[in-house]
């Protein structure tokens, strides 16, 4: 018997309405139709019109419209809505973290900028006074290597992904039953992971931390120890320093610290009014680096002379103090080295002599020096200890011959990859065969990584609760601004849970300041969290030199006569930690312009005397051989160069870095000599260099090196002409009329702009800024700056808002345009950051077809992406060169691939998204950081005020540790920018009021051209005597 | 008193009557293709074809399949531009000028002068469509148009915009010009046609009667637009200049551009006139319509324009040395003697050297020395626009940014793709059109001809 699903006819009537009820004849009327209610398609044809055919036709088009119209919707792209929203977090609004940059010996502390929950921009801490205020290239690219899509997903043991229990126990039954293992870090110089290690070796008795650098300064610690009985890195001040001499030591690049001296070393630099002296730096190296091209007086000399440099100024100066001199060989050409001992005596107690050695003789010569000087408590701080770079070079080589013996049963490589960034790296490789386990937490399969039984990876800086101590007593700290964004653990609390310890890393670190922490200990430590930085006082001791001078002297090497390696961090991707950063390997070089590539530095003439044979960025493969290893890279022509050296920068040559770090270059490390039981970065002997007829592009963003004499470019003088005259080196163009020669000020063809509100701009002060690069990599995550890659590069199409051109001089006679195209044997360098000059009588503004690019009421010049056709008329007609064209679709484009934040969904994370991802086609160019000054303004607007000065500022001013750049308002008399120029207001011939710069110094590029820009650059000024200038 | 010339050379050869002129020129229309043709169509349809597919990569792809960079924005695109413009002006100004100077010489060629004018600049239409970086907007954008951005303009300071309106203008008179003159020969043809042929043409004849009244109004109508057209001669090429001139860029920014570029353009129409005349009157036995006489007289043309353009050259580089501006000094300089000396050089020999040689009558009346002239001074030409554009960008204001160009496979898959499009339209024309203007020729016939003479 089935269920009858059939109604049963009731006859009972259902009503649709009322209507149908009471017989509306209006419902009648339709009642039988589809659409009862009233439809205007049939109404005519009723009517017998017959124009039923036009409404047929009219639906049709409408049909067909909507259903075209609907296939082409949009994919609905991925958004998830916040269901309850977190209180801090306002969707358009950026929160401000404070936090610590930390890459193995680098360190800087920094403010993260997040927008709904994602870290987009690092930006320094103004608080700190390790780091300046100020960001290096490499702390600003951090933010994109968190959203890196090969950083590890999950723990892995034995390949196989696993839970982070099941990894706990295996590595707890494999730490219980070894006999030795040692924990394998760079310097770690967080008090709470050191005590979190230290837990580690109270369960584990046979633990032993070694830490390594991969650029150590063991040279510079064990120095001091057999100098003064501290085992110490000092505390340098340049700031302090009147006379500087550098052998080697990078310190404006590479060396210890550089964003905090680049900071001091500016201090000194910086002219005015009030302020007519600046330091003197002296510079002896091999490679042209930074500090070099920054000195006013830059001897190349080959890597093996610097000992025998120092032990002369030593001499020089013992014998004017009245001290014994020591035995050292004389040298042939030793002028300039006397005028810096000169110079150093004339200066005592605010002098400073450093050096990149890592012979600990040299660095007692120094020390020597250094204590006749009276350096110690006046420029250089022992009792302020520095941590970054611990690394004992003894300790390491030691635990490699161990790791070989086999007598370590495992390894705990705590985000160390010495098999990439130690010299031994291969020797690790294989040693660790012999361990029965390894660990690494590496955030990614790296090298060591690959090698390795287990891996627990930490998280990323960001990601990451933290502590450190850089300096004695300077501490500071890091918080998640993230919750990890893979299934990754703090290697802190791995060590915790190896340790058997139920505590969070977080509740440590917390109960440990707390203990600190006086009164209202919420209070405390929400106020530590938000300064990110507090210094306590340390203990000073009295210290006095008791080095021994004479056995050091005997023992520093004598000059050699081969050709010599001088291994260098650049100052790109550095150690290479994170040479998977897009950003960072497109950042051109700041001496070579060069990018995604490392290369073998050549002077000139040896280039000429090898025979090879160069194009437009085109050089040939060389094969480097130094003892039985041979490696083949490119040549690269660099003036200044010292005769008989070769360069070669670390960092490139990784195998297992990563898609973008992969392939690019060749990896240094193992060229390091550690045969003298230190890391020794200069090879001395064995070193033999042929070409082997290969070609090899080398993609450089700037490939002519000298400025031609071109005077309305580069304006320079010497610091005895400024103190006569303070408007020494302008150059002045006039232009004829007929009524006599006028300012190219003072007649125009323009109306002029009225600026009723505010007017921005900015000044460049060419004597501070010392090319370091960080603020393009800051303005390339600013404003959403695509990575194109080498083959674009070298197609001359990078698309960096802002570049650093960099010039050479040039020995020519001037008026001989083709010899003034060289740069002369060890040129004088200046560094010119370039952007889009917002000109107020701009040239690409009137060639606009359709008005793309365009004025605004505060001066600026503003590009409307969406307007722009594409012409370039723009960009040709930019006497500055500024302007970058999309040639290319740079986002969501697998040819682009390592434009990694636009083209994957996790580093799409890392773009602003105040600023437009540009399409194909359209112009591009500096904006004067427009979303930042509307910020700004908009801020001060809901507060009900005017933005206070300082308030706005670009990304590039924030980001440089120098403070070269400054941005301000104009109309403000009060910014620094308006006292720096000394601004007046005047009225002009139309009777409208103008603003008019007084200050001598400053200057605009191309000032004949009248396009007025909106940026001063201030005259370069170089401490040297007049007729050497 | 009356007197006529006696000794002025006939202007149609070979004892033609006004039966042998329409039977000569409509022959080629109404007979089968030639396998000549065939050839050259087969040859300019492959051009065309691999064109289409360099131009297809670039808007696919994005301008970056071109050559171009940070430093050199424009390079063939606008130099191609430029040339093919020029090209165009001999065109107009034989049909129009010569047509108010009363030059009767001017008639057997005026009709293949105008369509290669027609054509050059559909040719050099391309250009600035496709160098845009977004095209697809960039053709509306750039037009003065109402929209619904609200008060959204073109900017008409922009002397892209005056090319927009001085192209446009030039496009539309010369294609009306030229089509007038047409309609007589059409109304021909349809006459001696059968079948589809004579409705197509009957179309294009736009009801023609041969009344007197239809040849009053034609002669006012050529004549008005002759008026419209002669300033066009000047004014395209002048706004062309401007693109250049109005600019900041050393190299760019000269007072002298725009009679120069005038002159560079009618000598290198010119040249393109005789380029492709000597092949038409060759393929189409038109000898005694296309004379030596005509080479010569337009040999004598591309002297005295190559002249002006030569002192133009000179002019440049003294203004340069005199004008005491480093910027600009280098930018002449640098073109003499920098990395582009080859393409400067070349550009001096091509049009300056070579057009001097028509002083020699013999030159000047040799078949395969014209032709030579002609196709080296078109190399020049285009030379001449790729040195002002190329080597003035490639080294400007700031040495840092100074940059090479090297052009890709579709910088020249583009060029060759408007020489497809270009040659294509003109066979198409020699054979379905009249190739001479019949209707004008009869007119000489009698007064001119060596049959009349006897």
């Amino acid at each position: 018997m089935g269920i009858n699903h059939k109604m049963e006819n009731t006859k009972k009537q259902y009503w649709k309405g009322l209507e149908e009820l009471t017989k509306n004849p209006e419902y009648e009327k339709y009642a039988d139709k589809e659409f009862p209610e009233y439809l205007p398609v049939g109404e005519e044809a009723e009517g017998g019109t017959g124009a039923s055919r036009r409404d047929f036709l009219k639906l049709m088009g409408f049909g067909v419209a909507a259903a075209s119209l609907a296939a082409c919707e949009t994919p609905v792209r991925k958004a998830i809505p916040y269901l309850n929203k977190p209180a801090d977090v306002d969707p358009g609004v950026p929160n401000y973290y404070a936090s610590t940059y930390v890459n193995g010996s680098e360190y800087c502390s920094v403010v993260v900028k997040t927008r709904e929950g994602r870290p987009i921009k690092i930006d320094g801490n103004k608080l700190s006074s390790v780091s300046g205020g100020g960001t290096s290239s490499q702390a600003q690219a951090s933010v994109l290597s968190l959203y890196d899509k090969e950083r590890l997903t999950a723990p892995e043991l034995g390949g196989k992904k696993v839970s982070w229990e099941d990894l706990d126990k295996e590595v707890i039954k494999q730490l219980s039953s070894a006999k030795k293992v040692a924990l394998v870090s760079n310097s770690v110089y967080s008090p709470s992971t050191l005590k979190s290690i230290e837990g580690l070796q109270n369960k584990y008795p046979s633990l032993v931390h070694v830490q390594y650098d991969q650029v150590s300064a063991s040279g510079i610690l064990s120095a001091n120890e057999s100098s003064f009985g501290i085992k110490a890195l000092p505390s340098y001040d340049f700031s302090k320093a009147d006379t500087i001499v550098s052998f080697d030591a990078d310190f404006l690049g590479s060396w210890i610290n550089p964003t905090l001296f680049s900071k001091q070393f500016a201090q000194t630099r910086k002219l005015s009014n009030g302020k007519k002296s600046m330091s003197r730096l002296y510079s002896f190296e091999s490679n042209l680096s930074l500090t070099g091209a920054n000195a006013d007086y830059r001897t190349a000399i080959k890597a093996s002379e610097q000992g025998v440099f120092v032990a002369n100024l030593y001499n020089a100066i013992a014998s004017k103090v009245g001290m014994s001199k020591v035995s050292a060989p004389k040298i042939a050409d030793s002028a300039i080295l006397m005028k810096a001992a000169a110079d150093l005596l004339k200066t005592k107690g605010r002098s400073l002599v450093v050096s990149g050695s890592n012979n600990e003789n040299v660095q007692v010569l120094v020390n020597g020096i250094n204590s006749m000087l009276a350096s110690y408590g006046a420029t250089i701080n022992l009792n302020s200890a520095v941590y970054t770079k611990k690394g004992d070079d003894k300790e390491m080589i030691n635990f490699i011959k161990g790791l070989n013996a086999g007598s370590y049963d495992g390894v705990i490589f705590y985000n160390a990859n010495p098999v990439y960034d130690h010299a031994q790296g291969a020797q690790i490789a294989t040693g660790l065969k012999k361990a029965k386990f390894s660990i690494s937490t590496s955030d990614r399969k790296d090298e060591t990584a690959a090698l390795a039984t287990v891996i627990a990876p930490d998280n990323h800086y960001l990601e990451s609760w933290n502590d450190f101590e850089p300096v004695a007593g300077k501490f500071s700290f890091s918080q998640p601004t993230i919750s990890p964004l893979f299934d990754t653990r703090q290697a802190q609390e791995s060590f915790l849970a190896w340790a058997g310890d139920t505590a969070s890393y977080f509740d440590m670190l917390k109960s440990s300041w707390s203990a600190s922490l006086t009164g209202d200990i919420q209070a405390g430590w929400d106020k530590l969290l938000q300064d990110g930085v507090v210094e306590k006082t340390i203990e000073t001791t009295e210290i006095t030199f008791v080095g021994d001078v004479s056995s050091a002297a005997q023992k520093v090497s004598t000059p050699a006569s081969g050709l010599e390696l001088v291994i260098y961090e650049n100052y790109s991707v550095g150690t290479g930690i994170q040479a998977n950063n897009p950003w960072l390997q497109e950042m051109p070089d700041p001496i070579t312009k060069s990018v995604w590539d490392n290369y073998i530095t050549v002077a000139p003439k040896m280039a000429e005397e090898l025979g090879l044979v160069l194009g437009d960025m085109e050089t040939q493969l060389v094969s480097l051989t130094v003892g039985n290893q041979t490696i083949k890279a490119p040549a690269l022509v660099q003036p200044g160069q010292a005769a008989g050296t070769i360069g070669l920068a670390l960092g490139y040559g990784r195998t297992n870095g990563g898609k973008v770090a992969n392939k690019v270059g060749v990896n240094a490390y193992p060229f390091i000599d550690n045969t003298k039981g230190f890391q020794n970065k200069s090879v001395t002997s064995g070193v033999k260099l042929e070409l082997s007829g290969e070609k090899y592009r080398v993609a450089q963003t700037q490939t002519h090196e000298t400025y031609m004499g071109r005077e309305n470019v580069v304006q320079e003088s010497i610091l005895s002409k400024y103190k006569k005259d303070e408007s020494a080196g302008r150059y002045h163009p006039m232009i004829s009329t007929y009524s006599g020669a006028k300012k190219p000020g003072t007649i125009s063809l323009w109306k002029g702009h009225e600026y009723p509100n505010h007017h921005w701009g900015m000044t460049i002060d060419l004597n501070s800024c010392t090319g370091c690069g960080a603020c393009t990599v800051s303005c390339q995550a600013e404003n959403n700056v695509p990575v194109v890659g080498k083959e674009e590069v070298l197609n001359r199409r990078e698309m960096t808002w802002l570049r650093i051109d960099r010039y050479y001089s040039s020995d020519a006679p001037e008026g001989d345009l083709t010899a003034m195209e060289i740069a002369a044997e060890n040129p004088e360098v200046t560094f010119q950051p370039m952007m889009c000059q917002q000109c107020n009588n701009a040239p690409c503004e009137t060639v606009c077809p359709v008005a793309a690019t365009n004025h605004s009421s505060e001066g600026l010049n503003q590009m409307a992406y969406n307007r722009c056709i594409g012409t370039r008329y723009c960009a040709n007609n930019c006497p500055y060169k500024v302007r970058r064209f999309n040639w290319f679709k740079y986002h969501d484009n697998d040819q682009f691939a390592d434009n990694t934040s636009m083209n994957n969904d996790l580093g799409k994370m890392v773009l602003n998204p105040d600023v437009t991802v540009r399409a194909r086609g359209v112009m591009e160019k500096c904006s004067f950081c427009v979303q930042r000054i509307q910020a700004g303004k908009l801020n001060a607007k809901q507060e009900g005020r005017r933005p206070v000065d300082g308030e706005i500022t670009s990304a590039c001013a924030s980001a440089c540790p120098s403070e070269a750049l400054v941005f301000g308002d104009l109309k403000d008399p009060n910014s620094k920018i308006s006292q720096m120029l000394k601004i007046k207001e005047v009225e002009n011939e139309k009777g409208k009021k103008d603003l008019e710069v007084t200050e001598p110094r400053a200057y605009h590029m191309l000032e004949e051209l009248r396009v007025d820009p909106n940026v001063w650059y201030f005259t370069k000024i170089r401490n040297k005597e007049e007729n050497e200038a | 008193m009356h007197s006529e010339a006696v000794v002025r050379k006939p202007l149609v050869t070979g004892g033609k009557t006004v039966h042998d002129v329409t039977e000569d020129i409509c022959k080629r229309v109404e007979e089968k293709p030639v396998k000549s043709w065939m050839a050259a169509m087969a040859v300019s349809l492959a051009l065309l074809g691999f064109g289409a597919y360099a131009v297809f990569t670039l808007v696919w792809e994005g301008i970056g399949s071109w050559g171009l960079n940070k430093t050199v924005g424009w390079a063939w695109d606008i130099t191609n531009f430029v040339w093919w413009v020029g090209i165009g002006h001999a065109g107009t100004l034989i049909s129009a000028i010569l047509l108010l100077f009363r030059q009767r010489w001017r008639m057997s060629i005026n009709r293949a002068a105008e369509a290669m004018t027609i054509f050059a600049v559909i040719c050099a239409l391309q250009f600035p469509l496709l160098h845009m970086g977004r095209p697809w907007i960039g053709a509306i954008w750039a037009l003065p148009l109402p929209n619904t951005y609200g008060s959204l303009w073109v900017n008409f300071n922009s002397p892209l915009l005056w090319d927009v309106f001085a192209i446009s203008t030039y496009f539309s008179v010369s294609l009306v010009f030229w089509y007038i003159g047409l309609v007589p020969d059409f109304a021909t043809i349809r006459d001696r046609a059968t079948g589809i042929s004579k409705a197509v043409y009957g179309a294009l004849s736009l009801g023609w009667t041969g009344g007197a009244k239809d040849w009053s109004r034609y002669e006012t109508v050529a004549l008005v637009l002759a008026g419209l057209a002669t300033p066009l001669v000047l004014s395209v090429h002048t706004i062309v200049s401007f693109d250049f001139a109005t600019s900041v860029i050393p190299g760019w920014h000269t007072t002298i551009f725009p009679p120069y570029f005038v002159a560079g353009a009618i000598f290198s129409g010119f040249a393109m006139v005789l380029t492709l005349l000597l092949v038409t009157r060759r393929v189409f036995n038109l000898e005694d319509y296309i004379t030596m006489e005509h080479m010569s007289v337009m040999n004598i043309i591309i002297m005295v324009t190559g002249s002006i353009v030569g002192i133009a050259y000179i002019t440049e580089l003294f203004i340069a040395w005199y004008s005491g501006v480093e910027g600009e000094q280098y930018a002449f300089y640098n073109r003499a003697l920098g990395p582009y000396a080859w393409a400067y050089w070349s550009m001096m020999t091509c049009n300056v050297i070579s057009p001097q040689l028509f002083w020699f009558k013999r030159i000047r009346t040799n078949i395969a020395a014209t032709f030579i002239i002609s196709i080296i001074v078109n190399i020049g030409m285009w030379f001449e626009r790729f040195v002002i554009i190329v080597t003035s960008l490639h080294r400007d204001f700031l040495p840092s940014s100074w940059a090479m160009f090297y052009p890709t496979w579709v910088d020249v898959g583009v060029y060759i793709f408007t020489f497809g499009l270009f040659f294509t339209l003109f066979f198409l024309f020699a054979k379905f059109f009249p190739v001479i203007n019949m209707a004008e020729v009869k007119s000489i016939v009698k007064t001119t001809g060596e049959k009349t003479d006897k």
